[in-house]
């Protein structure tokens, strides 16, 4: 299975909700085995399970509340799958970094 | 929700350690072992040490596919041979951070007498030892980690062999640090991976996962969710606490935390300093001027 640009999902829209949204979801639909991690463990409580059904016949996690979600990226330390993961965003809504700091790619140039 | 043809600006932190092509990978629906390689990755994000430095060596196993995953130096060794190789790494490359990510039938099963000894010579280190109850990957058999009573397919009546206890026996064989936590604790686990990184010595986390597949169905547990709710529910957090009494039962009480975490002169540093002793002069130091990182 390849990350092709299209199977992210984004789960929210950035600029028509930009100074209520602190966190963007991520989430890689067909990487998702259907767990039920990031659901059952999100702090606000914002993730539930789609209807919709992924290649690999899983039923992925969507974002219900786009303006409960802080970023915390707790999804994303709990994902075995590496399919979800937040950003927290500034205040004038513009992406923040991700709560693990800068990427290893960064580190790896130095 | 709209989908959008759109690769976000600040990527997933997992991503730049793991081989993406080969995902997904082979773990199972509910299995906790990628988790800890998310919290693993995390660590070593906020540790800034040179990736081209660090190395993960995995023996044979559900966890011993971690080595294949990780975008790192990585090697899959033999089984139960993890800590052998690992120990000819660093001894041969002592500026290397070697770190060895295995399950527990490949650490205290096969590799059993290698775990001691590495921890006996205080051998330099990050030992990680996901503990899922059983061998996930060859159908579910008892394993030394096994607790009295459960089931595996070959106790089919019911575990009757004492468990070993991993964080009394690394204390016992001399480790710097011992510390436990289970996948539920991902924040946890993510300090304490940090912490062995910056530790110079023997040291060894265990993780408790679960395994829903096997351990998981056979003992009539739930899936992987149900196990992280046990974790959650009955892990008890005792830092420091005796080793001695951190043994676990049947579905019982888990004590996580951090156990030990002493300084101990590690195994080249020891040799070094005899062979200077003895030899004087003679001695060029065979793995150069061993600083430790």
């Amino acid at each position: 299975m390849t990350d092709e640009p299209n199977q992210m999902s984004k789960g929210t829209g950035v600029a028509e909700k930009a100074k209520r949204i602190r966190g963007i979801v991520y989430i890689n639909l067909n990487r998702c085995k259907g767990c039920g991690f990031c659901i059952a463990f999100c702090p606000p409580g914002v993730l539930v399970f789609s209807e919709q059904f992924n290649a690999q016949g899983y039923h992925p996690p969507r974002l219900a509340d786009a303006e409960g979600c802080t970023g915390c990226d707790l999804c994303g330390l709990y994902c075995p799958d590496f399919a979800i993961y937040a950003v927290m965003t500034h205040k004038n809504g513009q992406q923040g970094k991700s709560p693990g700091g800068s990427t290893g790619e960064v580190l790896r140039a130095s | 929700m709209s989908v959008l043809a759109e690769v976000p600006l600040a990527p997933n932190p997992v991503e730049a350690f793991i081989r993406s092509e080969r995902i997904p990978h082979v773990w199972c629906p509910g299995c906790g072992i990628g988790t800890t390689v998310n919290c693993f990755s995390r660590a070593l994000l906020q540790s800034r040490l040179n990736l081209e430095r660090v190395v993960v060596v995995s023996g044979i196993g559900c966890t011993g596919r971690v080595a294949g995953y990780l975008q790192l130096t990585s090697f899959h060794t033999t089984h139960g041979r993890a800590i052998p190789f690992a120990t000819g790494l660093k001894v041969a490359n002592p500026e290397l951070t070697v770190v060895v990510y295995s399950g527990d039938g490949d650490l205290v099963s096969i590799g059993g007498n290698h775990f001691i000894h590495a921890a006996r010579r205080n051998q330099d280190l990050k030992v990680i030892c996901v503990n899922n109850f059983t061998y996930g990957m060859t159908g579910g058999q008892v394993t030394p980690t096994t607790p009295l009573s459960a089931i595996s397919s070959t106790t089919p009546y019911g575990c009757f062999e004492e468990p070993f206890n991993l964080p009394f026996l690394a204390e016992s064989a001399g480790a710097t640090y011992v510390a436990r936590w289970t996948s539920y604790h991902v924040r946890q686990l993510t300090h304490a991976m940090g912490e062995m990184l910056r530790k110079k010595g023997f040291s060894f986390l265990e993780i408790i996962s679960g395994c829903p597949t096997l351990y998981g169905r056979r003992n009539r547990l739930g899936d992987g969710l149900d196990e992280m709710k046990y974790f959650k529910d009955k892990s008890v957090v005792q830092h420091g606490a005796n080793t001695k009494e951190a043994g676990i039962g049947f579905q019982g009480p888990i004590v996580v935390g951090k156990f030990v975490d002493i300084e101990r002169p590690v195994f080249l540093e020891q040799m070094n300093q005899q062979l200077a002793r003895t030899l004087d002069a003679q001695y060029a130091g065979c793995v150069g001027d061993y600083v430790p990182s």
